[in-house]
């Protein structure tokens, strides 16, 4: 029972019974690509859309992303969770970030994202994402993963997928209580599991449309980091935690489809996309996550980096087409490239560009915005 | 053994008990309600508080009496002549007792009705009160940083024990258990504060880990200190139940770690008008030509905080400018833009006490004429 002798009672307190006020908590990436953060502050009354909520500013020279005799970071809030710590209409808020001159940041990957969203040939189509994210759980202070023992190794990957059992699930608290969360925010998660590795989770993000995907996704990061941080465990998108020995990964896989591939005959059209990312691949590669290279070896159900190739269930093809897809004739396909610390912004609007605005060598080639 | 467990059952139980009357309405059962007095102790600082039962509801601190204290006991009285009367100055609601319970910002005199000197209030309500000041409607907003420290050892909150955390880069504004430590400290604070009724703008991760922000306002004139005291002791409150320490030490820490400011934000009603832009630059010349006395009275230990490195500016030299943090006043680029706006003084000390600061930085932009000094404590 919560008296005033715990946080958790203040935590917790329904502040609407005494004031209109909401907490407002802005997020917004930081300086690495990778690094999430926050503030928060108050408004005078509940607000459902972005566009009523005030820009805010923060101090750049402090997330490496200005200098200190010109610091300040403007915050343009894009969209709105419910806030699953704070509860009552206390929101949280998606943002990214401009120079005062209004232009974006180079770190902000968001808003070039949402002008390729934004033009006609990809709105028309529809561009559907599923985010799979893989992360793994590691102790604190000493940056092992969670449930290994200290000093040594849990027996060889095999019983943990899908697994049950405290000599085979850790950390599944933080994964139940992550998943619950973000469904109370509004996040679209679809499931979650467990993964190959022990100490590995995975949640899955969609389907969304266009730049709601990465939305979402940062969202999720978000509540899952204050999870781990409740918990007392550190929190790794690291591509290769584990980089000797056979331990899997961490990727982001992502699943995409247009209209057209989804409609009679889509899987004409989904070769074609596959083409165009296979002539693309160093590009995409490129930007698909920090360290990749260390994850992508071609093997733990991995293609290697520098070849591109797909497959009809092949988990060792960079893309992979489901069966199901493949026997209706249209449907979706995974870009099993992406690693854990990839950008959703840059991933989803990189392919949506690839595959319905870029035209290859010999055709007339677009230019990306 | 089997006492010992036997006795501790019966304790929790009996603990439990309490806490279950502890959150009890009283509402339910009297009209009288629970008035915790507040008053800050003789180092300046230390803030200290006593309860009494009242008839309530009590809706504003006229209707509350007088009281008095043993102020031999707080370093404000000698022990012969020892009575300190409180007069009650502001109320809010007592996030901790909640119903009509509330907690009381007073103000300390001698029994002859004389401030005493710790109390800062008296003159600054003095001040506020001038036509010149009241009708400028000065609006402050106050950004206090503060320190956890672990309650043994008086080493921050999450250090390692005899070592330090990675360095400054990843905290300010950061999340995870291997950045962020004590954020249930700071958002219990947070909603007791709304409830409460203070205006409570905001919290933040500072640059260094296990320390932190909260920003008050905008305030009105005097009621800028009443909140913050109000927030600082709701704080002080909060760490008592996590067992944590609270530390006001604008310098906890020596070498690369930032230190704890109270950055103080301002405006009048000019300098947020047309043209506020011209009144907010030469407000900041009249503070260039009091900066020793703002800098001696802007805290206790300032000078090992302002180095000029870790985002300040150097004791000695006054400098402003737009966005930058290395100044020691620092104009928006919003306010730069609209050509109206506030600034932001930051060299106050997070241990400054408020009254003073928000009424000298009223004084010397509103009051001081450079050859007709009317202040009431200038020192040139």
């Amino acid at each position: 029972m919560l008296t005033p002798s715990s946080l958790a009672f203040f935590e917790n307190l329904d502040l609407s019974e005494v004031t209109k006020q909401i907490i407002a908590e802005y997020i917004w990436i930081g300086g690495s690509g990778c690094d999430l953060r926050s503030k928060a502050r108050t408004l005078s009354c509940s607000m459902t859309s972005p566009k009523d909520l005030p820009k805010w500013n923060y101090d750049g020279s402090s997330t490496g992303q200005a200098q200190g005799d010109d610091s300040e970071v403007i915050l343009y809030p894009q969209a709105i969770f419910r806030d699953p710590f704070r509860g009552g209409h206390n929101i949280l808020v998606i943002c990214d970030t401009y120079s005062p001159k209004g232009e974006p940041l180079p770190s902000n990957n968001r808003a070039r994202a949402a002008r390729i969203f934004e033009t006609e040939e990809v709105a028309m189509e529809e561009p559907w994402f599923g985010l799979e994210q893989e992360y793994t759980l590691l102790q604190k202070d000493i940056n092992w993963p969670l449930g290994w023992p200290v000093g040594g190794y849990p027996a060889p990957q095999g019983p943990y997928y899908c697994g049950v059992g405290a000599n085979k699930a850790w950390g599944r608290d933080i994964v139940n209580a992550h998943y619950k969360a973000c469904l109370y925010a509004g996040v679209k998660v679809s499931g979650i599991n467990g993964e190959v590795m022990p100490g590995q989770w995975e949640f899955q993000v969609g389907p969304c449309v266009g730049l709601d995907a990465g939305d979402h996704l940062i969202c999720a990061r978000y509540i899952l980091e204050r999870m781990t941080e409740i918990a007392n465990v550190v929190l790794s998108f690291e591509p290769k935690p584990i980089p000797t020995g056979e331990w899997n990964g961490a990727g982001c896989h992502t699943n995409y489809s247009t209209k057209s591939m989804r409609s009679a005959g889509g899987y004409e059209v989904i070769r074609e996309a596959i083409e165009k990312l296979g002539l693309r691949h160093k590009e995409h590669i490129a930007l698909y996550g920090e360290g990749n290279e260390k994850r992508l070896t071609g093997k733990h159900e991995t293609a290697s980096m520098d070849k591109f190739s797909w497959g009809v269930a092949d988990r060792g093809a960079s893309i992979r087409v489901g069966r199901e897809t493949e026997a209706d004739g249209k449907g979706y396909f995974e870009d099993r490239r992406p690693s854990a610390n990839m950008d959703p912004y840059l991933v989803t609007s990189m392919i949506a560009e690839t595959t319905l605005l870029w035209k290859p060598v010999g055709l007339k080639e677009k230019a990306s915005a | 053994m089997l006492e010992t467990a036997k006795s501790y059952a019966v304790l929790e139980e009996e603990l439990q008990r309490l806490q279950r009357i502890g959150v009890a309405l009283l509402g339910d059962v009297t009209d009288s309600i629970i008035a915790e007095y507040i008053w800050i102790g003789g180092s300046g600082t230390d803030m200290r508080s006593k309860a009494r039962t009242l008839p309530g509801p009590v809706k504003s601190p006229e209707e509350l009496p007088r009281w008095n204290y043993d102020g031999s006991s707080t370093g404000q009285a000698p022990g012969k002549d020892s009575e300190v009367i409180l007069y009650p100055q502001a109320i809010f609601k007592d996030p901790f007792r909640r119903g009509d319970n509330i907690l009381v910002i007073c103000d300390c005199y001698t029994p002859q009705g004389q401030p005493i000197p710790t109390n800062k209030r008296a003159a600054a309500a003095k001040i506020f009160s001038q036509v010149e000041v009241s009708n400028e409607e000065p609006w402050y907003g106050l950004e206090q940083e503060y320190t956890l420290l672990q309650k043994e050892v008086k080493w921050p909150l999450g250090w390692p024990i005899g070592g330090y955390p990675g360095p400054q880069g990843p905290y300010y504004c950061g999340i995870g258990v291997d950045k962020a430590w004590g954020r249930d400290i700071v958002d219990a604070h947070y909603k007791a504060c709304l409830y409460a009724g203070i205006q409570i703008g905001g919290i933040n991760g500072e640059v260094m880990p296990g320390q932190w922000e909260f920003q008050v306002g905008p305030a009105l004139g005097i009621t800028a200190g009443d909140q913050l005291w109000a927030a600082r002791y709701i704080l002080e409150r909060i760490t008592e139940i996590a067992g944590v320490v609270l530390s006001l030490d604008p310098k906890p820490v020596e070498g690369d770690w930032n230190g704890a400011g109270c950055h103080t934000n301002f405006s009048t009603k000019s300098m947020r008008r047309e043209g506020g832009f011209r009144v907010i630059k030469d407000a900041i010349e009249k503070l260039e030509k009091r900066h020793k006395a703002h800098i001696a009275a802007y805290g206790e230990g300032n000078e090992r905080r302002l180095t000029g490195k870790h985002e300040t500016a150097s004791m000695n030299t006054f400098s402003w400018g737009v966005a930058n943090r290395g100044a020691s006043i620092r104009v928006g680029r919003d306010t730069e833009a609209e050509g109206k706006g506030y600034f932001e003084d930051r060299r106050p000390a997070s241990n400054m006490d408020p009254y003073i600061v928000t009424s000298m930085i009223a004084e010397t932009t509103i009051l001081f004429q450079q050859n007709h000094p009317r202040c009431l404590s200038c020192q040139h």
